[in-house]
């Protein structure tokens, strides 16, 4: 652009100072009457008024030449805060939102026209917020901690924004991960701890008895051995299922968009598992729609689910004989909420009675130790389901009639 | 709006307090169990300390509301949202008062050794207790009533959580004398969380009757815990 011809820099300039004229017409229009005015009342030339109204206008279209507006004085405030990933929320002095960016919205839901203090109810986000409107000045930043959907902690600051404008913005800096690592770590020793020691125990004492009374049974030993063998294995499945749990708490709140067809999903899991079923004598019935069902959910993750689901079915309500997946939409929402998905595993063994049925998820929460144990359970597989769905805006909801199955049904929202 | 500014106002200052209130009573909640959980004693006593913070704030606002009544004469949905503030404040006391009390038991909860199982079962109802208050104290602020419908079902959710723990702990008992007595706290704490849940579940009534004059649709009880009993021969 530096060449451009001379004419078209002409042109250029001539719209420049219409649009500086335009802008100042008020301006302008007040200043000519004033000189008009003052003009007459002195019994002044009229050519001397109009000399001093042109002088006037040709300031006004050249004087702001040197302040060229440059894209970030064209800049929104509120265009700059949704380009920010980070929750912001502005507010004026009666705490009253006045813009929460898109990120906020993901986090705490729709924010405008809320008092702040309503929302943010935590102690010291109301000694931070008092503070702000109070003093006007920074104080120190706060933590906050948003606990549904998922746990979420953030490192709040506050600010008055500009000069008398009035307005004071929040932001919050997400600081969960390092929050998840510490919680991870103690969770994983805690329950690596606790859910070890009984195979850890049982091992021991097995080679106790092989060490002493059964040194020279070798009936004994092989017997034995092969129960420690299945305990060190049982361990190394805790091992993993704790694994995949803390992974999956780790990771944060899911990216929104993404998606999986629920059909597809199912239909590869009953084939993985097709051998499981036919080893427990289980058959498995699809009752699958021939489009696609699209739910809210990574494939790798939802697949994860519907695994522990089916297996769940096969191991535990193997004397049903038979198994039945099924995926529909679910009918129109009463609520006005999102339209969702379900998709079903139904077993017809033995089900589970009612006063286990809100705990099932719960960690290491088990019906019956000892068929838990006997199926290689770990107590974690419903605890890892539950996890995803919740991570997804999706529930589990379980259903069951003792001596006649359960159905396990997963409610996801559409996509 | 009202054409006396200075109405707006109380009636904002009322919101305000009843939320402060709230979030020291989610907190409240939040540091018993923690306490609990993992034995924390010097956590339980601030609990009970702050116990009266709540105290003090309930008094507040009634005064405050009975004097903006007094002033003010207001009629139809200020009155309702007056008369609201009250019934929540005192619903969130009650709250503090129990979450106090579940912090005054973490001494002989955890002199014994607790069934781990147990605890993790009052985590869940915990976790879902505080739930319901936060989503009902949401709703305070943001007046998005239509939401409230699914208070319900989690308060069914928590009742069927607390009749299984009332069970697990029953049997706990009978397994092992020396369980009873962490057992019979935890049992309380059990049921002071659950409590917790209906008094949120009231806030959230209180909340759709002053926002549209009009109860919040039923649903029936589901707690069975009352009829629950154990056979000591089958064991």
């Amino acid at each position: 652009m530096s060449d451009a011809d001379p004419e078209s820099a002409a042109a250029g300039f001539a719209r420049i100072a219409a649009g500086r004229l335009a802008e100042a017409r008020w301006t302008l229009a007040a200043a000519a009457v004033a000189i008009a005015g003052v003009t007459f009342a002195a019994g002044g030339s009229w050519l001397v008024a109009i000399a001093a109204i042109a002088a006037v206008a040709c300031v006004a279209a050249l004087t702001e030449a040197t302040a060229v507006r440059s894209p970030i004085d064209r800049l929104s405030a509120l265009r700059l805060a949704a380009a920010v990933s980070d929750p912001l929320v502005v507010f004026d002095r009666s705490a009253t939102v006045v813009q929460a960016n898109p990120a906020a919205e993901a986090v705490f839901g729709s924010l405008r026209g809320v008092d702040l203090r309503l929302r943010f109810r935590a102690p010291e986000m109301q000694e931070l917020i008092r503070q702000t409107l109070d003093d006007a000045t920074h104080p120190a930043p706060v933590d906050y901690v948003e606990r549904a959907p998922i746990e979420r902690l953030f490192r709040v600051a506050a600010s008055p924004v500009g000069d008398g404008t009035g307005l004071f913005v929040l932001v919050f800096r997400d600081q969960s991960e390092a929050r998840r690592i510490d919680r991870m770590r103690a969770d994983f020793i805690a329950n690596a701890s606790h859910e070890l020691r009984t195979p850890l125990a049982s091992i021991a004492g097995f080679i106790e008895t092989l060490r002493g009374p059964a040194r020279n049974d070798p009936k004994a030993q092989a017997r034995f051995l092969e129960i420690m063998q299945a305990q060190t294995e049982r361990m190394a499945r805790l091992i993993d299922d704790l694994l995949s749990l803390s992974r999956l708490e780790m990771k944060p709140l899911a990216a929104p968009g993404q998606s999986a067809d629920l059909v597809e999903v199912i239909a590869g899991v009953a084939d993985t598992l097709t051998h499981l079923a036919a080893e427990a004598g289980v058959v498995v019935e699809r009752n699958l729609p021939a489009e696609p069902v699209l739910a809210a959910g990574s494939r790798d993750e939802l697949t994860q689910v519907f695994e522990n689901l089916l297996e769940n079915a096969i191991k535990y309500g193997r004397s049903g004989g038979r198994v039945v997946v099924s995926v529909a939409r679910a009918p129109a929402q009463a609520a006005g909420g999102r339209p969702q998905v379900e998709a079903s595993v139904r077993d017809f063994g033995p089900g589970i009675s009612e006063e286990h049925i809100p705990r099932v998820t719960e960690r290491f929460y088990r019906v019956d130790a000892e068929s838990s144990r006997a199926q290689k359970g770990t107590g974690l597989g419903l605890a890892i389901v539950k996890h995803i769905l919740t991570r997804y805006g999706g529930r589990l909801s379980i259903a069951s009639q003792p001596g006649h199955g359960a159905a396990f049904t997963v409610h996801l929202p559409a996509a | 709006m009202h054409i006396v500014r200075s109405f707006d106002e109380d009636l904002k200052y009322l919101s305000g307090r009843i939320a402060a209130m709230g979030g020291l009573a989610e907190r409240m909640v939040e540091e018993s169990v923690s306490a609990l959980v993992h034995a924390d004693e010097t956590l339980a006593r601030k609990v009970v300390a702050d116990d009266l913070l709540l105290d003090i704030a309930e008094r507040e606002i009634d005064e405050k509301a009975i004097g903006i009544i007094a002033r003010r004469q207001p009629l139809a949905d200020d009155l309702r949202e007056i008369i609201g503030a009250i019934r929540i404040s005192a619903d969130l006391e009650r709250v503090g008062d129990l979450a106090k009390n579940n912090a005054k038991r973490v001494v002989a909860i955890t002199a014994a050794q607790q069934p781990v199982r147990v605890v993790r079962g009052l985590e869940a109802l915990a976790e879902l207790a505080l739930g319901q208050l936060k989503d009902v104290l949401d709703v305070y602020a943001t007046r998005a009533v239509s939401t409230l419908a699914s208070v319900r079902e989690r308060d069914a959710q928590i009742d069927a959580v607390y009749t299984s723990l009332f069970r697990e702990l029953l049997a706990s008992m009978m397994e092992d004398a020396r369980n009873i007595t962490p057992c019979t706290h935890l049992l309380f704490c059990a049921k002071n969380l659950e409590r917790i849940g209906d008094h949120a579940t009231n806030v959230a009534e209180t909340i759709y009757y002053a926002a549209t004059a009009e109860q919040l649709p039923e649903r029936s009880r589901q707690d069975k815990s009352h009829s629950v009993t154990l056979d000591v021969a089958a064991r």
